[in-house]
């Protein structure tokens, strides 16, 4: 079966207000870009269109009714994975590898803005009977993050080290906005929200969208001279129910991890990647599922820290392009979002010391409350 | 391309209001799909969800809510969305991910939760139009059914009276089907003289709204060939979404549904779908929609399709029997568990499966259809024995 | 499936419901949102504010597109520029609703209507309700006309046309 690649990208938006274009012109800008640098015309050259993005977060039902047209995708196949970005891409890749077709374009965005009562919509994502009249996002972070922390022996200062590091990584990222120099105690001395987890924790939401075109081996190599390609993907639940998870650990980006790694035949994943772009919500999310990748252990990750091993200069950088922290939340592209930075950071367009990178690993999660995740192998 | 085939089916009863919950109701008929293939969870590589808008539930991220339902507790577990036409898009989302080698075997499930919305289920519909320039003139989804009618019936001079016979013969077709929540003899005197809600549109035009789950199993060829000796393959896919502007758009024929079946019809490598066809499942939440997919799928000429429903072509002993299960108008409408409905019942009329649904003529070949959005998509699954 | 008598599931019936036999766990919420219209569709909402309903033209296609948007979904190209159109159209299609969007049933029914502008391209069409007429009277192809609300009530909203009449009587 044919290999797939990641040929062209965009993106626009990428800010905590965009009041000047409605979703569907930040969607028309970011495709525009991508097709731009796929070389392709949509209204002839793509069999699939795939959106991911979900009901509420739009404030529209059946939202992939407003999707088609300013993708230049209408009376063609279009559809919506109700799911990260990541799992788009996911799909997308099944599409290509199936013989389906040969180009498919995924998309994702986020207004968040626009959604006045966030906390209410993330409220309405929790099982109704028993967990939403107790559980609000920030709880049910607050209760895996102590959980984490007391199973690792980790201080506050060990997830305060993760964020000041990604805000600081951000501030080389043009297309990062809450990038900034903030130190340690910055980050201790912010308001608590909910014990042990702060404000400064918390991804600020932001708009944006992020499109990618992918394609078949034989199409890419005609239409790019630097393809990136997807050598594994994988997606993976754990249980929907918050108080019945291991919270010492990201079971879904372990499942995901060990399904990419499988079809990618990567054995030793500490020693694979150039670089990782992983979720890294609150901090401590970021150490979690780096264990649960495999590319640490709960011995030896406290000390990655510690010792800067995952700083943009040390040996295995997490996170060069700022993570959530710096990009801001946004929801259901985050996923997609990552892939964009990694295939620019692998064509020598991300940081200057990843330069002459070629392996990488993207993995994402849906937020709270859920326990869904996703992982994609790139190599160029 | 990996061959696909579907080994097991299961329902529950559709009905306007059950007690179990949206979980418990994937539950069901994911554990009835299951066991007609002989399979357990364990053996289930992936999980595909199908559900319309998270509205009804009051549940945001309904896909991450319905998991453990839907047997999706710690595997690869997704959630896929084209409005009403999820129902037979969720089994083509379940495809690629078997014809591509990535999974061998797919749980694929569809579930519909409409009653906890109130005051009614169709207010949730309000929202799915655009807010700035239709919500503010009140709008609702009866609306646009109606426009469309109006205009179909105009363009091709067809009749209320053409129109009722479609739902006479579903309901009365229902009656056969054990899941059914509005079977019924009627007569299409009947239908006319049903209370208007949005003329054309009246009371027995239309299908109710229903809770209920539907599930199928997908399996590689390898799989299907050593679990069963009766495979049902997946032949032919196909969607296409329109443009979102509906009132930019000749309403009275759907060229998005054309293209989605030719998109189908080309894999299954079918020319004359009229002659290769020999009997299909399609969306009909409405009567009329009958007649307007069953052109659109080039199952009938342009407007010709009240002519054959008149001759009892369409009738489960006629030539192109449509709708043998009793469709969405006698079995009910839970949208994404509706689509399952017909690809389920395709599956067991293919297997000789389907008792006293059978329809009379031997079948080898049939279709499944959706439709949703804003009049806008069309899904088309092509079946073989 | 037929060697199963009865599928799975439990029908609640209407009196079940009413008298709460089985327990129920209620939940209201009201979600607020602030959609940001973008470009084409300020542009609109402001023309309508003048009595004006505007269209954008694709130079590439020559549509002119109603309601208006900043991009041509055909060409995948940006729209060019703004065009007047008129405010009046014909019937492309019509209904007669009854019900509310809840459901529940009106007090006076109301016409609702597919409506192709004039000076718009053939078949762009533009939602809206009509008065001054009734059911009856009302046919495909008829020509109509905007009823606009008095100018100091105007603000910048589709109901702004308080709805469309007849032009012939
Ligand atoms: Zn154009």
């Amino acid at each position: 079966m044919t290999k797939v690649a990641i040929i062209g990208v965009g993106y626009s938006g990428y800010a905590p207000l965009t009041p000047h274009m409605s979703f569907k012109e930040m969607m028309f800008e970011a495709s525009k870009r991508a097709y731009t640098d796929a070389g392709i015309n949509p209204r002839t050259d793509v069999g699939s269109f795939i959106c991911c993005e979900e009901d509420l977060w739009e404030g529209i039902s059946i939202t992939d009714e407003y999707v088609p047209d300013q993708l230049g995708g209408a009376q063609r196949a279009v559809c919506t994975v109700s799911d990260d970005g990541l799992v788009g891409l996911i799909n997308g890749y099944m599409q290509i590898k199936s013989g389906l077709t040969d180009v498919v374009v995924v998309e994702s965005h986020s207004k968040l803005s626009n959604v006045l009562s966030q906390g209410d919509v993330t409220r309405m994502s929790f099982e109704p009977y028993y967990e939403r009249p107790f559980l609000t996002a920030e709880t049910a972070v607050a209760l895996e993050m102590r959980r984490y922390m007391f199973e690792r022996e980790l201080d506050d200062d060990i997830p305060a080290m993760v964020v000041a590091k990604n805000k600081k990584n951000g501030l080389g990222n043009p297309r990062a906005p809450y990038s900034a120099i903030l130190s340690m105690d910055e980050v201790l001395s912010s308001p608590m929200v909910c014990e042990p987890l702060r404000k400064a924790h918390i991804p600020e939401p932001a708009d944006g969208c992020s499109v990618t075109v992918l394609a078949s081996e034989e199409k890419a190599r005609i239409l790019v001279d630097q393809p990136v390609w997807i050598r594994g993907v994988g997606w993976f639940s754990d249980t929907p129910w918050v108080s019945q998870r291991d919270f010492s650990k990201a079971v879904y980006a372990e499942g995901s991890s060990k399904m990419a790694y499988k079809m990618a035949g990567v054995n030793t994943p500490a020693k694979h990647f150039d670089f990782i772009e992983v979720d890294d919500s609150y901090g401590y999310k970021e150490l979690q599922h780096l264990e649960a990748l495999g590319v640490y252990t709960k011995e030896n990750i406290k000390r990655a820290v510690e010792v800067g091993e995952t700083d943009l200069r040390g040996p295995l950088p997490v996170n060069p392009s700022g993570g959530k922290i710096s990009l801001g939340d946004m929801v259901e592209a985050n996923g997609l979002v990552r892939v964009v930075e990694a295939v620019l950071t692998l064509r020598g367009q991300g940081p200057r010391s990843l330069r002459g990178a070629k392996h990488a690993l993207v993995q994402s999660w849906r937020g709270p409350p859920t326990a869904s995740g996703s992982t994609v192998i790139l190599e160029v | 391309m990996r061959r696909v085939a579907v080994v097991g089916a299961g329902m529950t009863l559709f009905r306007h209001r059950m007690l179990e919950t949206g979980k418990e109701m994937a539950f069901e008929a994911s554990r009835m799909a299951l066991d007609q293939a002989g399979l357990d969870i364990k053996d289930v590589d992936s999980v595909v969800l199908g559900s319309a808008p998270d509205a009804f539930d009051g549940v945001h991220m309904k896909g991450e809510y319905l998991l453990d339902g839907a047997g999706g507790t710690r595997k690869p577990y997704t959630r896929v969305f084209v409005g009403g036409g999820t129902g037979v898009f969720v089994p083509i989302a379940a495809w690629w991910q078997v014809a591509s080698g990535v999974a061998d075997i797919v749980l694929v499930v569809g579930e519909e939760k409409m009653s906890p919305l109130l005051p009614h289920p169709q207010y949730a519909f309000w929202s799915i139009f655009d807010p700035i320039l239709e919500r503010p003139l009140g709008v609702t989804l009866l609306w646009i059914f109606s426009l469309e009618m109006r205009r179909y019936m105009h363009v091709y001079n067809v009749s209320e009276e053409d129109i009722a016979l479609v739902a006479v013969k579903n309901k009365r077709n229902a009656l056969d089907h054990p899941a059914a929540q509005l079977a019924a003899n009627i007569t299409v005197d009947d239908v006319l003289k049903s209370e208007p809600i949005c003329w054309p549109v009246k009371r027995l035009d239309v299908s109710p709204t229903s809770d209920g789950a539907a599930a199928v199993v997908l399996a590689s060829e390898d799989v299907a060939r050593r679990i069963t000796d009766d495979p049902v393959w997946i032949t032919g896919v196909g969607w296409n979404v329109d443009s979102t502007y509906w009132t930019n758009r000749d309403l009275c024929y759907p060229e998005y549904l054309e293209k989605a079946a030719n998109m189908a019809y080309r894999m299954a490598h079918i020319s004359d779908p009229k002659k290769e066809i020999d009997f299909a499942e399609v969306y009909d939440p409405f009567d009329y929609k009958e007649l307007h997919h069953m052109e659109g799928l080039q199952l009938a000429r342009r407007g010709e399709a009240p002519k054959l429903t008149r001759e009892g072509v369409t009738q489960r002993d006629g030539d192109l029997p449509i709708n043998p299960s009793g469709g969405l108008l006698g079995v009910g409408n839970p949208i994404a568990a509706a689509g399952m409905m017909k690809i389920a019942e395709v599956f067991w009329q293919l297997r000789g499966e389907a008792g006293k649904r059978q329809v009379k003529k031997p079948v080898r070949r049939g279709l499944a259809q959706a439709w949703g959005d804003l009049m806008q998509v069309g899904t088309v699954v092509i079946m073989e024995r | 499936m037929e060697s199963k008598k009865t599928l799975p599931g439990t029908p609640i019936t209407g009196a079940e419901w009413e008298n709460e036999v089985y327990s129920f766990r209620k939940h209201s919420v009201q979600l607020r949102y602030a959609w940001d219209a973008g470009s084409a569709v300020s542009g609109f909402l402001e023309g309508l504010k003048e009595g004006r309903i505007l269209g954008r033209r694709c130079n590439r296609c020559m549509r002119v597109l109603v309601p208006p948007r900043a991009f041509c979904e055909r060409c995948f190209r940006s729209t060019d520029e703004w065009v007047e159109v008129k405010d009046t159209g014909k019937i492309n299609t019509y209904s007669v609703s009854y019900v509310n969007n809840d459901a529940s049933r009106r007090d006076k029914p109301l016409i609702v209507a597919v409506i192709e502008i004039d000076g718009a391209s053939p078949g762009m069409g533009f939602l809206h309700v009509l008065g001054e007429v009734e059911p009856s009277k009302v046919h495909v192809d008829m020509k109509v006309k905007a009823v606009w609300k008095p100018r100091d009530e105007r603000v910048g909203a589709i109901t702004d046309i308080k709805y469309f009449k007849p032009l012939e009587v």
